[in-house]
């Protein structure tokens, strides 16, 4: 069953330096407890579209057009006392940096409880005890007794638990993840990581995980989502993601993806930066960093299409691309090629989830 | 994990021919501008267009003029500013010459706001008083602003000991409520122009100085700093080529909201009767008499316009000043406002 | 290191700089050309040599200056004697300010408690309606309310409320403090004491509130499904309460001056009025003990000020 679908979301910032389309366009679907993948670089777009999700952008933001159905119903039509029984209660969000999430001078413990009273409606008991199991669920040694400790007497590690407990504290049907990871260091992620997908499976929860990491999409993804400078540039399953991807950025995050005995920083390979959202380059936003960049791709923007028939993608399709060599534009075609040694990953991959 | 991932091998995605190619479109990555130059210039644009701080500038700038040209300036004999658009002398007590007035005469055509308790001209005595008591503020401001930056560098700068003993003073003067400082100063010297100015200053240097030592602070992590001192520019070279220029934004915020206060404290002072001798045209000490004349004011009518329009004067030029100071803050994005004495008091 | 070392190690910290305090009072007023001595020759122009070395024995001035320094501390901290007035007739400044004293802290408590009844919630209002209408109208009464020169916001409210409307007496009729009818005469001048104060931190307010409302535990709150009354009036004003209390201190001492000139304005009795008689009449002991006052009323004010922040603000790190 899709529990959510967006189509066509666009969202503008109206800053001093100009507009800013932080989302330009953008559609997908999330079926009920399956694991999504939002994947791009720094300021591709990843957090505003979360944050659209929940109608959750602030001034000077605007969502501009669109329209998110959750569960058949659009977020963006719902009246304000509507999306607030939404948020924290069936779309909840585990934010990209915990420490500033959570609230200073409120203590971890009441900060998770209020949001299960406030939508459960427990008493101060109940909601304590919930929330006790909450936290020693997600990992916290001795929860009872830190339930009353401010958010800096957290490590970082834990403060990311207290916010995946807190998101999970209403069971949601959709789980929003920014990056839940970054802050960390290799082995907590890893143990969060794996938290996250355990939870997620034990409350039958569907999660959209944003990275920039294709590890970690490997890891616990089932389709995924690729996005450069605010647009869409593929859509995929996993498994086709990584045997036969399709755009040349999703090649470049891949190639760039760290070996054995290669410290290199994990995006370096692509040469450049993503373009400051103010002025997107003409045509195919990628163009200046592509290697397969021709003359028509600063002219052209290509449209999200089938990589095989070349037709215009919609929410419902799950393998699109927007490279103009699946249009007929490009002369030279795309020459990278992946080859796959030794034992399949993914299979493993999966072997390991289950 | 990496192991696995190890496997996938990508070939034929060839960086070098981006580097290499001619580029496809003119469009280019945006330079960044973080420099102190494009900070100043987009200041002054922003400050250009907030409308209520232009409306400051210019009631300022008019308020300024009108007390220059309010009467001739005469240097050693030689007149510098020939104007002299105050319709009478300040001092001078017309009903003696003109039967038809008498004192508090109420405004009429030829004196618009009126006749002050001895007979004066109000709106002459408020153009001429504008001279000290829009000038005073400027004064004190500039003074305690220098006196302030270089105490503050050099706290923050050397640091230690000596930042300890420096501050511990400046929390002194801190304990001391401006105006009562000021009063006592006065009591001191005796009013006067140059007295008041003193006044002013001792108390008003230490929140430069607070504020100077704590940007000196932040800065002095900056690398650039630490690499000038690497390769061994003099100590004070240091501090003012560097450090200053950084924290100048806060600064000129802090300064032009505390021209105001000084102007109101003057004021209160020449109110409380303590600024200057009595008669002196500044505007607080033209209020000094007022609050016996409206309380026992002549038979009946209430003399309003000898309370009116000094204090008037006082509130719209420092009203004016607050708005540019605003709009300076706003502009240079130095977001916290300071708890600026106000209302007479700091 | 726990809250109590934190809050002794505060209080500690006072003693240097009251000490500072005294030595700059005493240093400034003893270099008044107003001692006693002066004013009884001024008083008395054929006083003979003899007769001015009695006086100066009397008040101690053939001391060296650190002497007489020593002196005047130690009665005051060992007798609680700030010394006295001298002319006709003699009264203990100490005296003085024990009377003079309520009437100043009544005023001023009016000022703060109308200070903060105004700026907080229009600061809460400013800060939720940013750029609109209303926080533009507030933004604009409240830099009109720092630029209110508060001895003429004085007498116009007299001019106004108690002339043409004849709605107070021009100068109120004494009663004792606690007479309920005190209350009614204290509403000019506590509005005149507190305007100043309120719109100075109702700016404070609203700028530490949109700072605030910037953050992500904002969001992250919102995310939660509570309503934006939750969010701003628990999550929010708790935080910016907190960095307001850093600016407690300056408003009492704007309150501490303001006092001085709003009770000449009004005639109210208290300490600030006797503070510009004593300098006008240079009763040096007089200036000094109330200016000594005044400093230790607004350390003191400090020190609740940083004590209350420790105990409000779980992070702060006690060194
Ligand atoms: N409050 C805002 N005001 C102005 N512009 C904004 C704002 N929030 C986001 N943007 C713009 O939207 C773009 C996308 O931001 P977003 O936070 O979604 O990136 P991201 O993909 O989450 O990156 P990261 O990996 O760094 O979290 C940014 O480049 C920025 O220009
Ligand atoms: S459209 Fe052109 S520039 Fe864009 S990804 Fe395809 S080949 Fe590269
Ligand atoms: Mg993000």
């Amino acid at each position: 069953m899709t529990l959510l679908e967006v189509n066509d979301l666009t969202v503008s910032f109206y800053t001093e330096e100009g507009v800013v389309t932080a989302v330009d366009d953008l559609s997908y679907r999330i079926e009920s407890g399956e694991t999504f993948g939002v994947v791009g670089e720094s300021g591709a777009g990843k957090s505003v579209t979360a944050l659209s999700l929940m109608r959750l952008i602030e001034e000077p933001g605007r969502i501009e057009s669109g329209e998110i159905l959750f569960r058949g119903e659009d977020i963006l039509k719902m009246s304000e006392s509507e999306v607030r029984s939404v948020r924290g209660n069936e779309i909840a969000m585990i934010f990209q940096d915990a420490q500033t999430a959570l609230n200073p001078v409120y203590s971890v413990g009441e900060q998770i409880s209020e949001a299960i009273r406030h939508h459960l409606g427990y008493d101060d008991d109940a909601a304590r005890d919930r929330t006790v199991q909450l936290l020693d669920r997600v990992g916290i040694p001795d929860a009872e007794s830190r339930y009353g400790d401010y958010p800096h007497e957290f490590s970082g590690g834990m403060q990311q638990r207290a916010v995946i407990a807190m998101a999970l504290s209403c069971d949601p049907a959709l789980l929003i993840a920014d990056e839940p990871t970054t802050a960390l260091d290799v082995t907590t992620e890893a143990k969060i990581l794996d938290q996250i997908q355990d939870l997620a499976d034990e409350f039958d929860t569907a999660v959209q995980l944003i990275t920039h990491d294709l590890g970690v999409v490997a890891k616990i993804c089932e389709r995924v989502m690729v996005m450069y400078a605010g647009r869409p540039v593929e859509k995929a399953s996993v498994e086709d993601l990584y045997y036969d991807p399709k755009h040349p950025y999703t090649v470049g995050l891949m190639s760039s993806i760290p070996r054995i005995g290669d410290e290199r920083d994990r995006l370096q390979t692509i040469p450049g930066t993503m373009p400051d959202l103010v002025d997107v380059p003409p045509g195919c936003a990628f163009h200046p960093r592509c290697p397969y960049a021709e003359e028509c791709c600063a002219r052209k923007r290509p449209p999200l299409v089938d990589p095989e028939t070349g037709d215009a993608s919609t929410a419902a399709d799950d393998r699109a691309a927007a490279c103009l060599e699946y249009t007929g534009d490009l002369e030279n075609g795309l020459d990278f090629e992946v080859t796959v040694e030794g034992e399949d990953p993914l299979v493993e991959e999966e072997q390991d989830a289950r | 994990m990496s192991t696995k991932r190890g496997r996938i091998r990508i070939t034929g995605f060839d960086t070098d021919r981006v580097t290499d190619r001619e580029r496809l479109s003119d469009w280019r990555e945006a330079t960044t501008t973080g420099g102190t130059d494009g900070r100043w210039k987009r200041a002054w644009r922003r400050f250009r267009e907030n409308r209520a701080a232009m409306l400051g500038v210019y009631t300022v700038a008019i308020m300024s003029l009108l007390a220059l040209f309010s009467q001739k300036v005469v240097v050693a004999g030689v007149p510098v500013q020939p104007f002299a658009i105050a319709p009478y002398e300040p001092g001078e007590i017309l009903y003696l010459q003109n039967p038809s007035l008498e004192r508090f005469n109420p405004p009429t055509l030829a004196h618009p706001m009126g006749l002050d308790a001895n007979g004066r001209d109000i709106f002459s005595r408020l153009l001429v008083g504008g001279r000290i008591s829009i000038s005073i503020g400027f004064v004190v401001v500039c003074i305690t602003a220098t006196i302030g930056m270089a105490y503050g560098a050099i706290a923050g700068y050397y640091g230690g000991w000596v930042d300890e003993v420096m501050m511990r003073f400046v929390d002194v003067i801190f304990a001391f409520p401006g105006l009562v400082l000021a009063l006592v100063i006065v009591a001191l010297l005796g009013g006067g122009y140059w007295p008041l100015v003193v006044a002013f200053t001792v108390p008003g240097w230490a929140s430069y100085a607070r504020l100077i030592r704590g940007e000196v602070l932040s800065v002095k992590e900056n690398e650039y700093v630490l690499a000038a001192q690497a390769l061994g520019a003099r100590d004070r070279s240091v501090i003012f080529r560097h450090i200053v220029p950084n924290a100048m934004a806060p600064l000129i915020v802090q300064a032009s909201l505390s021209i105001g206060t000084v102007v109101i404290g003057v004021a209160a002072l020449g109110f409380l009767g303590l600024g200057f001798p009595p008669g002196t045209p500044e505007w607080g000490t033209m209020l000094n008499q007022t609050r016996s004349t409206i309380i026992t004011g002549p038979g009946g009518t209430i003399p309003w316009w000898v309370t009116v329009f000094p204090g008037g004067a006082i509130f719209l030029f420092v009203m004016a000043m607050n708005m540019i100071g605003d709009g300076i803050n706003d502009a240079l994005d130095a977001q916290e406002i300071s708890a600026a004495g106000a209302g007479g008091a700091e | 290191m726990s809250l109590r070392r934190f809050i002794l190690k505060r209080v500690l910290l006072v003693f240097p700089i009251l000490l500072g305090v005294s030595i700059v009072t005493f240093s400034l007023v003893k270099l008044t050309p107003g001692n006693p001595v002066q004013v009884a020759i001024g008083l008395n122009p054929d006083m003979g040599p003899q007769e001015i070395a009695r006086l100066k024995q009397r008040y101690g001035l053939t001391q060296p200056a650190w002497k007489q320094y020593l002196n005047w501390l130690g009665d005051i901290v060992l007798h609680g004697d700030f010394g006295s007035t001298y002319g006709a007739r003699e009264r203990a400044v100490s005296d003085i300010i024990a009377n003079r004293l309520p009437e100043t802290v009544v005023l001023g408590l009016f000022g703060w408690v109308f200070a903060l009844a105004i700026a907080i919630p229009t600061g809460i209002y400013a800060a939720v309606r940013k750029d609109e209408l209303g926080d533009h109208v507030s933004r604009f009464v409240a830099l009109a309310g720092i630029s209110l020169p508060n001895f003429w916001l004085g007498l116009m409210l007299i001019l106004v409320f108690a002339l043409v409307l004849n709605l107070f007496p021009v100068s109120a009729p004494r009663k004792p403090l606690w007479h309920p009818a005190t209350l009614w005469y204290l509403l000019l001048p506590g509005i005149t004491i507190g305007t100043a104060s309120a719109s100075n931190l109702m700016r404070i307010m609203r700028s530490s509130m949109a700072e605030e409302m910037n953050k992500e535990y904002v969001t992250a709150a919102r995310a939660k499904g509570l309503p934006e009354r939750t969010v701003v009036l628990k999550h929010v004003l708790r935080n910016s309460l907190i960095s307001v209390t850093t600016v407690a201190a300056f408003l009492t001492a704007a309150i501490v001056s303001g006092s001085v000139v709003v009770e000449q304005v009004f005639g109210w009795p208290g300490l600030g009025r006797e503070l510009i008689a004593a300098v006008r009449n240079r009763q040096v002991d007089l200036i000094l003990g109330i200016t000594l006052f005044t400093g230790v009323a607004i350390i003191l004010a400090n020190l609740l000020a940083d004590i209350l922040y420790a105990v409000l603000d779980p992070r702060i790190r006690y060194d």
